[in-house]
């Protein structure tokens, strides 16, 4: 596979898995009122201060089959998960918590108290008053978190090195590719990739922008 | 109505995160104002009412079903208490249109019903034909007249008002007295009504509650708590001025009273005792003595003043007056048309009588700590 499918595809997975978990935790995050909700809260933003580099490290340990969760996991998966597209996914995923919870946070913060309220007193579950009153008010931030994400995860170099390796087909990704021709000096082809993440990340952005001023304007 | 037994019972004690001891009782069809200062606990007894506050001690019954009692333990989240709210903002869904806000509240009739029953709450509220607007194409009175509908089409067994009326402009507000009087017609839940209006008060409510920090200080009948509070302390809470000190001297038939440099004749009050007191003046028990000629009433308690201050305000002229014996002053309105009629302006001399039956009094004001 590609480069630029392989990061597509990876981009893919990182989304779809990522934005129900980022749903879950940035409403928990909003309206949760518990012990250690300043810790979670660490853990979730950490990835956003912590080099890419240093939670490579950790990953590899955790996934190397020398110990116990790595064991678990390399039977779980038919193999050992380091340097496999299943490793770049776990990576992915973890590198991009903040991308997903932070945008889905503010969206639900951004709904007034009173109106999850009304729709208590109103006989509404806790359920429906998710998916019928919460859920289309926090769309855009929803589309954002997809956005952030989608276009982090192609850009995604540090960890994806660390975790999976350099291997054509598998764990080569588009950023890993460019790194790759800079370094045998075949600027042509590294141009070309790198106009085409820039440019992908650039219409990325303007979409959440305009979906943005649209949706101030309809309220 | 007819119902003896009150039909909602609140009885609510906290300490933490701020004190809270309200009592109080509303029948089915009266409206109860829930009165009292900014910070008072006014909206928390509301949330209470609906299930959106936990009070560590109370009990919360309606229709002798107990919505919350923590002598054992029972408390009914908000899905299922019926009551109807309305929030002071209106918290309309602001992502659906008129109709499916209202539809909403609607969940215990048949779907197929509720769209012919939606209609039915906008025609009562006077918003047929706005059913497709979504909230944001709405004023502020129309916003208020969804949250209403919204309040009233969950047929609730409580109707709960917070500060309706705090975010219109006053002729919206008047509209909107006249329809919520007209629709209480027609309900015989109990209601009750937060407001720190006290002309609101008087306009729509059968009955009262004053609350100050936490705590209920007086509930009785609209009229009986505004004319007599049992305090000065609630007199002034209630927005009274004309709060003096005064001797309390009875016999065996008649009472009299000195205050403000003269002697009143207050008849028998039992639940007094001889000595100092405190004397609420209503301003409509002031009569003004005419220049031209005697007045009617005017050898009835008279009293010597000074105008100090005149303030037209629309019809009326708000007036102060610096009473001569003791300095102290006090304050009533007159018509702007008598006012020129007797040449009434700041620093003119100006007798007044105060009538019998607008002296209230009361115990002698607390001493406050320096």
């Amino acid at each position: 596979m590609s480069p630029f499918w392989l990061s597509l595809k990876l981009a893919l997975w990182t989304t779809v898995l990522l934005i129900p978990i980022g749903l879950v935790m940035g409403r928990v995050l909003a309206y949760g009122k518990f012990k250690g909700r300043v810790w979670l809260e660490a853990f979730v933003y950490l990835p956003l201060v912590l080099p890419p580099t240093v939670l490579g490290y950790y990953l590899l340990v955790v996934l190397s089959p020398n110990n116990k969760i790595g064991k678990t996991l390399a039977t779980l998966f038919d193999g050992p998960l380091v340097f496999s597209f299943e490793a770049l996914v776990l990576a992915s995923l973890i590198v991009n918590l903040p991308f997903a919870v932070q945008p889905s946070q503010l969206a639900f913060a951004a709904i007034a108290q009173d109106t999850r309220e009304a729709a208590w007193v109103s006989g509404l579950s806790s359920w429906s008053t998710f998916y019928r009153i919460e859920l289309p008010q926090c769309w855009l931030g929803v589309l954002c978190a997809a956005t952030l994400t989608f276009a982090h995860t192609l850009g995604e170099f540090g960890v994806v090195l660390m975790v999976g390796g350099n291997i054509a087909g598998e764990t080569r990704t588009l950023s890993i590719a460019i790194y790759d021709s800079v370094q045998s000096f075949n600027m042509g082809s590294a141009g070309a990739m790198t106009l085409g993440l820039l440019l992908f990340s650039l219409v990325a952005l303007v979409i959440v922008r305009i979906a943005g001023i649209q949706h101030s304007r309809e309220r | 109505m007819n119902d003896k037994h009150p039909s909602l019972e609140v009885q609510l004690n906290q300490s933490e995160p701020f004190r809270l001891n309200v009592s109080l009782q509303c029948r089915g069809g009266e409206l109860l104002a829930l009165t009292g200062p900014s910070g008072s606990g006014k909206t928390t007894v509301l949330r209470a009412i609906a299930g959106l506050h936990r009070t560590t001690e109370g009990v919360v019954r309606c229709n002798n079903r107990y919505w919350q009692n923590t002598r054992d333990n029972t408390f009914t989240p908000p899905q299922h208490r019926r009551v109807g709210l309305v929030f002071q903002h209106y918290a309309l869904f602001p992502h659906l249109n008129v109709l499916n806000n209202i539809m909403t509240a609607m969940s215990h009739i048949s779907r197929a019903q509720r769209a012919n029953k939606a209609m039915q709450w906008l025609q009562l509220t006077n918003m047929e034909g706005l059913h497709q607007y979504r909230p944001d194409q709405l004023s502020g009175g129309q916003r208020q007249r969804v949250a209403l509908a919204r309040a009233l089409a969950r047929e609730p067994d409580v109707l709960l008002l917070d500060e309706p009326f705090s975010a219109v402009d006053q002729l919206t507000r008047e509209k909107l007295y006249r329809e919520l009087a007209l629709i209480r017609t027609k309900l015989d839940v109990p209601m009750m009504l937060v407001t720190h209006d006290m002309r609101e008060v008087q306009q729509l409510a059968d009955s009262i509650c004053l609350i100050h920090h936490g705590t209920t200080l007086q509930s009785g009948q609209v009229n009986q708590v505004v004319r007599k509070p049992d305090s000065p302390r609630i007199a002034r809470l209630l927005g009274h001025k004309n709060i003096y000190t005064g001797i309390y001297t009875s016999s065996a038939a008649n009472g009299r009273l000195s205050a403000l440099g003269t002697e009143f004749d207050v008849g028998h009050n039992a639940d007094l005792e001889n000595g100092p007191v405190s004397v609420l003046i209503e301003p409509s028990a002031i009569i003004m003595h005419r220049t031209d000629r005697p007045s009617k009433g005017e050898r009835e308690n008279p009293v010597k003043t000074c105008v100090s201050e005149a303030i037209e305000m629309g019809d009326d002229l708000m007036l102060k007056l610096i009473i001569k014996a003791t300095g102290e002053s006090i304050a009533f309105s007159i018509s702007r048309h008598v006012a020129a009629r007797n040449r009434v302006s700041t620093g003119n001399q100006l007798g007044i009588s105060v009538l019998s039956e607008g002296i209230h009094l009361m115990p002698a004001d607390e001493i406050r700590n320096p």
